[in-house]
Parts: structure tokens; sequence; C-alpha cells
């Protein structure tokens, strides 16, 4: 019989097997979950949840699906938080501070308490690429919050009510679209098969018989 | 750490090898060998995990048996009554589903200027694309060409891909990488813009483009923020559609919603109607766990086929060679096989190579399932039995730093149940990981059903019998793409009929029972159903 621990489910007493995830945990319990579910494995944010272990007094944040319970662990999953997402045309942007000062301003109200680096689920350092996007510096902005999942638990943090995750996604896309080299090759590629001029090539493959196809298959050199 | 003495003292013999393991180049397997261990270890080849459908287009045809449940299934409309003169939606044209093959529709719908509804059962984004993680194949380098991804593909595939739709996918492609860029997503690239690539498992060149390992989620994710800066797009989410509507010309012209929390019925009318409802992973085929999302339970499969559309390849998996297979609270999830093609090789209990590490998905798989049953070779989980990837080699051959650098999310995934790739092998088994077949569609993406179009992950035939890896997030965008333009540029001529009906739903019914084919199920099944103990039913 495998070890239980107790859990309480928004303040609800259950016991549970001890290797479970949250989530699993939930399942155990009898819910059948259609928010705060998503990808189940650390990818979409979805479940993002805020637990206490009953007489401490520190607060932690995971995602669910890949945070294990523990014994007397208190669970709030926060399924939705009300992150502002501001509306703009990528193609009319542009990468300079402007940008966060027109679309959130209230980045530069950061008092740099941490508390969202502190609570972020994918161990990032939240306050350091707000500070980023603060100056500018849009490149390392998008770097710094490369793995971010949007789960949103350092907004719900946050004194300065920033949106930090929507901020990251503009300068993470302002980077891809503006900043980051262009690739020369790529254009080159797609103008010839504009021009037809691949067209031959690929075409007198397809029109092959099968059994040459497979041939040629079968033989291909593999770029080392 | 791993704390079993049986894993302990196999890794002391895969650490053994691995100076020597690492230097090895194994031979691929000879078109023969390959078959024959497809025909006695793939999954696909278990006749008695398949059953033959009795009604619909595909009569005749075997499916897996939990799809044909659901195919053969009564529609969650049974019984009730609904009042389809007044719509609560309409639109130009209807996208069902938030991934990202739906949002790359959606975003192609609203720059051909019609009005864009996008439905999707849970949030916008939740979807298989956000989790794809090794990238994303395009021929775009001088000693690359679209015929070379063809044949690469074609030959993975089994030649069984529908030649045109492969011809689109490979030929968009380099276009579909632009169309990123441009929307602002993040490509690995070196400082003079060259895309950095890797080969996936029997790419002929490497052309496997990346955002670390979290290609597909950067993906979705900058699909997603496009979509709803578009104010031309409604998006309608934990919004599931249970059936499709017609027109009295029997043409698509809608679907009937259903909200996911309150149960509550909606009407949406449209003059189009896209398919985005992706994968099946959830529905748990032969009892395999999967690296999918919690929403891929084949819902647009079943109501494409109970108003008439016809599938293609229903009867082909993919299961992933590396799913996770320890610990067990990341059973089944994906490893990408951007770990191989960084230079990770699998291993056996003993220390052994048994093959080459970048052969086909299904071939891979195939050769692992043998090792760990026949051959006696596997590694004793709590879930089963599992080879060794044996990470570290990773390091040895591109140097220290890379791990992090190329596959964060592999590194955090393990680290927090406390195993160190960087030090330590990992421990896989197959998961199942993707459907390659699905409903058929022409040239435009069109369905059997006039006016109903289906991409993505749905879509059966443009990939053929097996899938090779950065295909999918590739299929979507290209797939996702030309069915926003074709539905939008249709939904143009189209005059909608004066009424709605969904004379299919009981027709099909009817045919059913009269056939004595009827399962238990009701369909689409939407999600699945992991409560240990719950009274709750969607």
């Amino acid at each position: 019989m495998e070890k239980m621990v107790t859990i309480y489910l928004y303040g609800k007493k259950y016991e549970v097997p001890e290797s479970l995830t949250i989530m699993e945990a939930m399942e155990y319990a009898g819910y059948q979950l259609v928010r705060g579910c998503g990808c189940r494995n650390g990818f979409c944010g979805a479940c993002a949840t805020i637990c206490r272990v009953k007489g401490q007094t520190e607060l932690k944040a995971c995602l669910a699906c890949s945070t294990k319970v523990e014994d007397q662990l208190y669970i709030a999953t926060l399924p939705f938080f009300p992150l502002i997402k501001q509306v703009y045309d990528v193609e009319k942007v542009q990468p300079t501070q402007q940008i966060m000062m027109q679309l959130y301003p209230e980045i530069y109200s950061c008092v740099g308490c941490n508390a969202c680096t502190k609570a972020c689920t994918q161990g990032l350092n939240v306050m350091q690429y707000i500070a980023y996007a603060q100056r500018g510096e849009f490149e390392k902005c998008a770097e710094e919050s490369f793995d971010c999942v949007m789960c949103g638990v350092c907004s719900s943090r946050c004194p300065a009510e920033i949106s930090h995750p929507q901020v990251a996604m503009l300068a993470r896309r302002l980077n891809g679209k503006y900043l980051a080299p262009h690739c020369d090759h790529l254009d080159a590629r797609v103008k010839e098969i504009e021009e037809g001029k691949i067209e031959d090539m690929i075409r007198s493959l397809m029109d092959k018989p099968l059994e040459e196809i497979k041939e040629l298959y079968n033989n291909r050199e593999i770029e080392k | 750490m791993y704390q079993d003495q049986a894993m302990r003292d196999s890794i002391k013999l895969v650490e053994a090898a691995r100076a020597e393991n690492v230097k090895l180049d194994p031979r691929r397997m000879t078109a023969d060998e390959k078959e024959k261990l497809l025909a006695t270890y793939h999954p696909d080849y278990r006749r008695e995990e398949f059953r033959v459908l009795e009604v619909g287009a595909n009569k005749g045809d075997k499916v897996p048996t939990e799809l044909a449940a659901l195919l053969q299934g009564h529609s969650r409309l049974e019984g009730k009554t609904l009042d389809l003169t007044s719509p609560d939606y309409e639109a130009d044209v209807l996208i069902i589903g938030g991934g990202g093959a739906g949002c790359s529709a959606a975003i192609e719908a609203s720059r051909a200027g019609v009005k864009t509804l996008l439905v999707t059962k849970l949030r916008v984004g939740d979807a298989n694309t956000m989790m794809a993680e090794g990238g994303i194949q395009a021929a775009d380098k001088p000693n690359d060409s679209p015929a070379q991804h063809f044949l690469d593909a074609y030959g993975g595939g089994h030649f069984a891909a529908q030649k045109e739709l492969l011809y689109q996918l490979v030929t968009k492609a380099p276009e579909a990488i632009k169309w990123l860029s441009e929307l602002g997503v993040e490509f690995d690239k070196a400082p003079d813009g060259t895309m950095i690539t890797t080969h996936g498992g029997d790419t002929s060149r490497k052309r496997m483009h990346a955002a670390k390992d979290y290609s597909g989620a950067e993906i979705m994710r900058t699909l997603r923020d496009e979509v709803l800066n578009r104010k031309d797009i409604t998006v309608v989410d934990f919004t599931a559609a249970i059936e499709l509507l017609k027109d009295e010309q029997g043409r698509c012209a809608g679907a009937v919603l259903m909200n996911m929390e309150t149960k509550e019925l909606l009407i949406a009318r449209a003059k189009t109607v896209i398919i985005a409802t992706g994968g099946a992973g959830r529905l748990h085929y032969q009892g395999f766990p999967t690296s999918n999302h919690y929403g891929a339970t084949a819902d647009g499969l079943i109501l494409a086929y109970r108003a008439g559309a016809r599938l293609l390849y229903a009867d082909t998996l993919q299961y992933h060679p590396t799913g996770a297979a320890f610990p067990a609270q990341i059973f089944g999830a994906l490893v990408t096989e951007k770990v191989r093609s960084l230079g990770a090789m699998l291993i056996n209990a003993k220390g052994e190579v048994f093959m080459n590490p970048l052969e086909t998905r299904d071939v891979s798989a195939a050769s692992i399932i043998r090792e760990c049953s026949d051959r006696g070779n596997g590694v004793k989980t709590p879930t089963g039995y599992a080879v060794w990837l044996d990470t570290p080699m990773i390091e040895m051959k591109h140097g220290a730093g890379t791990i992090e650098k190329r596959i964060p999310a592999m590194l955090r995934m393990f680290g927090k149940y406390g195993i160190d790739l960087r030090t330590e092998p990992i421990l896989v088994y197959p998961t199942l990981h993707y459907q390659n077949g699905g409903i058929r569609i022409g040239n435009d993406g069109q369905s059997d059903i006039e006016n109903l179009f289906v991409a993505g992950e749905a879509v059966g035939g443009i990939h053929g019998r097996n899938r090779l890896m950065g295909n999918s997030l590739l299929d979507v965008v290209v797939f996702g793409r030309s069915a926003g333009q074709n539905a939008s540029a249709k939904a143009k001529t189209v005059t909608l009929g004066k009424s709605l009906n969904i004379d299919h739903v009981a027709s099909y019914a009817k045919e059913l029972k009269d056939a004595k084919a009827e399962s238990d199920a009701v369909s689409p099944l939407l999600l699945p159903n992991y409560a240990r103990k719950g009274t709750q039913t969607l």
C-alpha cells in the first residue's frame, strides 16, 4: 500500500498517495478538470497553483501538473488570471523603449520587491526581464523570459500591477521580427519557389514510378 | 539521482561503455529489416486492437477499437430538441479548434477580411502545438531542396502520402518559416542570420528549425498573440463543437456548440467551417500513455464522420519512441527527438547500443518495444520496461552548456524529479504521440462535405502512414493558413441557405441501429475522465 498524505483542496481535506502530482491528486480525489488543466506537462501554464504547507508562512506557486503533493499542503488553483493584453499591430510597432511606455507603462512602477521572481513557476528571473523591458533591451528581455509559460502567477503577486508575461510576449515578438539577424538563405529559397525554379525537380521526382522513388529513398546520402 | 538498485546497476554498465558507445555510428536498417520489425513489434500491426467500422463512409475499414466506439457512438444531441432558427453566432468562417492550425487559419481569414469565429473547448493555445518541442522542417538551405524534403517525408511515410498534399507541405515550408518569423517567432539563428538546423529521425538533410526545445510553444504563443491582436476574430473559449450543421443542400453551414462549464447549447451559423480539432492521444489506444494535450480526443473526426466525410489512414498512429518512462509523474511525457538529434543514443539495460538513434519514429518505437519484450534487454520501471537515452553524450559531443542552451525544457522536466540529464541518462519507452490518419481532404483543404474544410492533425493523408519529426508543426501552419485562405475565399461566394438542419445526426443514428453497431459511448468525448471516483460527466 502506497504511503498516503493529507492535502487540502480549497480547504477541504483529502488523503492521497504521496507520489502523485497535485493535478493527479485532484483527479484521485474525484475532480474531472475542465479549468486548470492543459498540456499536463509544464508547457502551457493552464494549471498555476498557490500552495502553503499548514503552519508555515511561505506561499509557494507552482504548476499543478508537474509538482508533487506533500503532507499538509493547502492547495488553491489559479486557472485564470486577468492579465492585461494590449492590442497592437505588429507591422506598425517599432522596437524602441517608447512602445513599452505606450502599451505597458505600469512596468515603470516596479518597486523592485522581486515577488514576481520568487513566485515564478519556471524559476525565471522575472524582475530582471522587466528591467530589460523598461530599458528597451528587448533581446535580453526575450532571452531571459524565453521559458515563460504565461501562467500569470508573477502578476498575481505584483504590487505594481504589471502583466509580466504579456510584456515579455511583446518583447519576444519585437526581437524575433525586428532585432534578430535576418536570414538570407530563407529569403533566397522563398524567392526560388515563387519563381517556379524548384518546380521541375520536384515534379520529376513525384512523377517517377514508385519503384524508382523507393530506390532513391533507400539510397539517399545522409548529411553528416 | 536514481534510488532503485537495479537502475543504478544498469547505469553503471551504461557509464562504463559510454566512451566507446559515443564513437559509434550504428548502421541504418535495410528496408526489409524495417518491414519485418514493424510487422512484429509496431502497435499498428496488433490486429486484435482494431475494429471494422460497420456504417458510414469507411464501412469495412479497420480503426482502433477506442475510436470505433466513438465513431459508432451516440450523439450528445440525442433526445434533445434544438431551435435552429435563431443562431447565437453568425460568421463567414467558423473555425473549430484553437491550436496551431486553427490560429493560423484565423489569422489568414482575418487578413482576407471575413468575419471569423474561432471556438475552442479549452483556452486558445491549449493544443498539441504548444507541446511540440523539437522543431519544424523546411528545406531552405543551399544543400537542400523541397524535392529532397519530399523524398524524405514520402519514404518515411511508407510511400502512402497523398502526393499533392505532401507537395504543398514541402513547397510552402520556407514561406511558412518566413511568415512565422515576420510574426515575431524567434528561431535559433547564428549571428549572421543562418538558421541553426539539425536532423530529425530519418531526414537526409539538417532542416529542423527550432526555438530551443520550446519550438511549438514559441510558435503557439505568437500565433495566439496575433489572433488576440485582431479584433475581427471573435474567440469563444471553453466552448466545444458537438455536431456540425448543414443547410438544405447538404452543405456544411455551422455547428452546434456546448459551453464546457454551463453545458448550455449554442448555435453557430457560418458560410464555411474549418475543423482544426487536432489529435487523439487522450483516447489512450492500446493502453499507451500519451504525450498529447488534455483535449486530444479526436472530436473533429467524430463530427465529420457522422456528417458523411471519409477518413483516411485512421488505422495508423504514431508512437513516439521516447516518451518519459520514469519517474511515474511524467510517464508518457514527450522527450523530444532533438535529444537524439543532438547526439544522445539509445542504450539497453546491458549498456549496449542497439540501433541507430535516428531511424523513423515507427521503426525506433518498434525497436525499443523489441528490446524491452522478446530480447529481454529492458530496464524494469514501476510502469513496465524501458531503455536508456544516454543524454550525457550530448555534452561529450558538443561541449558543456549545450543541454541548458538547446534543450532547457528537458533539463527542467527531469530536474523537477531530481534527475540531471547532463550527468545521468534517462529512461524512455514509446508513447502515443500523433494521429497519422484523419479526415480526407482535397487539394483545397475541403473534405467530402462541401464547405467543410479541415486542417492540422485532424487531416489524414499528408504524411502517409508515419510522420517525420518537424513535419507536424509545419503541417499546422501550412495547411492552417491555406484552409483559412480557401475557406475565406469560398465564404465570399456562398449564399447561406434558408434553414439549418441536423438531419444527418438522426439518419446516422438510424443506420447504426439498423446495423446493430451502436456502441455505448457518447461522442465526441471532449475530455478524458481521469477522476478516480468522481460522479461528474460532461
